[in-house]
């Protein structure tokens, strides 16, 4: 892990690229190794770790993935900008998504995602809030209809929010 | 048991039976359940006798396509010359759809033995389960059970003693709908971006890492050891009619019912049973206007064809539309259904992989005139046109994508034109902001 890594193991420092695989996190690479025929198709997995060292998959990173899956840069900047999870820029310390597609729509979802907007201090979608505690986006189907209006702060599934749950679950991501 | 409500007398409950019962998550609170008993029997079987079972019980994909899983194995090279592999598409991303996440969620065991009877069968040492990365807790849950799977000998090396090998990856998704069709999901496990291949080569024949591949929806898998358990003769015969359509389905019902979750049902059960019996109907003083009832990607039915459908593959055929995943969205009578069909077209066009024309130019297109209609800056021409650009997204691209865009605009200005003509008319006040 960086010497610059937050208490939360995100580092948002934009340079110099100190490299992220190295000690443990290399050792995990290695062991991915075994698990498919190709390095190539460790890339999915790499930039996940990559994410959850650094918060983010910066230019520098992407050089790194490159190097150490024997791909070049521009290939592994086409794969990164495929997959909506990947954050190409520094998010908040806590990153919040929020179905917003029909299901959830007509249960109300974009009630929960004004809530948010306002609660969190993010004023829009994308943007990160004055004290850099949240990001807030929107998403398309996550895949929980049946207990709408669901949404993911960092890792944590949570169904049924309203705009009255919003402030309580907040309060739990300083 | 049911979850998140108690079963309901109507249902037949197989695959759900332990939903919600936290003990059948784990390796022993499974087996204590009957799991692994197949596997082991399965194990004992040719790869030939196998797939005859699954054959015969007339077992079709859950995932959306309903084509007869016996049949797709069948099409495995019967020599094992070089690697075969089996994929698990837990990558559950059709709106309306919720079911495979709550089978991972309970039932992690039922889904990784179904797997590794799949993956004996086709002649596969590994089997790669593709989750999509915003389901957190499934991807903490079936990694856990993977490893427990390990540590009791049923996956490994020499899979419960018999000198096969079943290996099992979780690979977890980043963001993209498109990943769940079959060849984008191949490329996405290869490490590239999740555009579908053309076809041919069928997966069987070259897929993943160009070798013989299935792929094989969650739901599917996880009916599986019950197929080996209780024969295929019972699993045949539930069904309530109809031979082509056999055994349960996990039915996920969302919107404005008042018990929106998953139930179980015997193929064939009246849709008006689900809807009002299982998901207790419209919420007090509405009525239901519409019903999609097999994710988003399929035509739009109004309440009188919903009503009077038999839930199965060809009941819904019948009645105009199909049973895809089975992700059953429900709206009432306060439902502006011009709103919901552009929201529809928003999540097709954000989703393209944009690598062929009809689909990239037309899912935007489509989107921004709905949008136009909804701001009240419609024309009577733009029926028209969202007619020809959907008949120019159907059948006409790679996969499927653009052509489930259309299926709702199109079922939406046949059954509910006149709410578009409100809006074009100025007869209704604009929903969004003119561009």
């Amino acid at each position: 892990m960086s010497a610059h890594s937050t208490q939360g193991g995100r580092d948002t420092h934009t340079a110099p690229h100190e490299p992220v695989f190295t000690g443990d996190t290399r050792a995990r690479l290695e062991r991915l190794f075994a698990l498919y025929p190709t390095k190539q198709a460790c890339l999915l997995p790499a930039l996940w770790m990559v994410q959850e060292v650094r918060g983010w998959i910066s230019e520098s990173a992407i050089g790194e993935v490159a190097e150490v899956l024997d791909l070049t840069p521009a290939y592994v900047k086409g794969v990164v900008t495929f997959y909506t999870m990947y954050h190409t820029h520094p998010v908040g310390r806590h990153f919040i998504q929020v179905c917003t597609t029909s299901p959830c729509n007509i249960c109300g979802a974009e009630d929960v995602v004004k809530a948010l907007l306002q609660a969190t201090g993010c004023g829009e979608l994308g943007a990160t809030s004055p004290d850099g505690r949240f990001t807030v986006i929107e998403v398309e189907c996550l895949g929980a209809c049946g207990f709408a209006t669901p949404i993911l702060v960092d890792d944590d599934f949570i169904e049924s929010v309203t705009p009255d749950t919003v402030p309580g679950i907040l309060l739990r991501y300083p | 048991m049911g979850y998140p409500h108690p079963s309901h007398p109507k249902e037949t409950v197989v695959l759900s039976q332990y939903f919600g019962d936290p003990e059948a998550r784990g390796y022993d609170g499974w087996v204590k359940r009957g799991g692994y008993v197949a596997l082991r029997k399965a194990l004992g079987m040719t790869r030939d006798a196998i797939i005859e079972e699954v054959k015969a019980s007339g077992l079709r994909g859950r995932g959306g396509a309903g084509f007869p899983t016996g049949l797709k194995w069948s099409f495995m090279p019967k020599e094992v010359t070089r690697p075969h592999y089996l994929v698990c598409n837990a990558d559950e991303s059709e709106p309306g759809t919720f079911k495979d996440r709550e089978i991972m969620r309970w039932t992690p065991h039922a889904m990784i033995e179904g797997c590794a009877i799949a993956a004996y069968a086709i002649g596969a040492e590994r089997c790669y389960i593709y989750i999509r990365g915003e389901f957190t807790d499934p991807l903490r849950i079936v990694s856990a059970a993977v490893e427990e799977a390990y540590a009791h000998g049923a996956l490994g090396a020499d899979a419960f003693g018999s000198g096969k090998r079943i290996d099992m990856v979780l690979h977890r998704g980043a963001g993209a709908y498109i990943c769940g069709e079959e060849t984008a999901m191949m490329n996405s496990i290869e490490g590239k971006r999740g555009n579908p291949r053309i076809k041919p080569p069928f997966p069987a024949a070259a897929g993943l890492f160009g070798m013989p591949t299935t792929i094989n929806n969650v739901e599917t898998l996880t009916a599986v050891p019950h197929i080996l358990n209780r024969g295929a003769a019972w699993y045949k015969g539930l069904c309530l009619g109809n031979p082509k359509s056999t055994g349960t389905k996990l039915i996920s019902i969302c919107g404005h019912v008042q018990r929106p979750g998953n139930y179980e049902v015997t193929m064939g059960t009246p849709l008006k049973d689900i809807l009002y019996d299982m998901a207790g109907g419209p919420k007090p003083g509405r009525t239901f206007k519409a019903v999609i009832p097999g994710g988003s990607s399929v035509p739009i039915m109004t309440r009188e064809e919903a009503e009077a459908a038999l839930f199965d593959y060809e009941g819904i055929v019948e009645k105009g539309s199909m049973l895809g995943s089975a992700g059953m969205i429900v709206m009432d009578d306060t439902t502006d259904m011009v709103y919901q069909i552009w929201r529809l077209a928003r999540f097709y066009a954000h989703e393209s992989c944009a690598q062929c024309t009809q689909c990239r130019e037309g899912t935007a297109w489509t989107t921004k005139i709905l949008e136009r209609i909804l701001a009240g800056k419609g024309k009577q021409e733009d029926f028209q046109l969202l007619l020809d650009l959907s008949e120019n997204m159907t059948g006409k691209t790679i996969c499927v994508l653009s052509d489930s865009c259309a299926a709702p605009v199109v079922s939406g200005i046949q059954k509910f034109r006149s709410e578009f003509e409100a809006y074009i008319a100025g007869a209704r006040e604009p929903a969004l902001a003119a561009v």
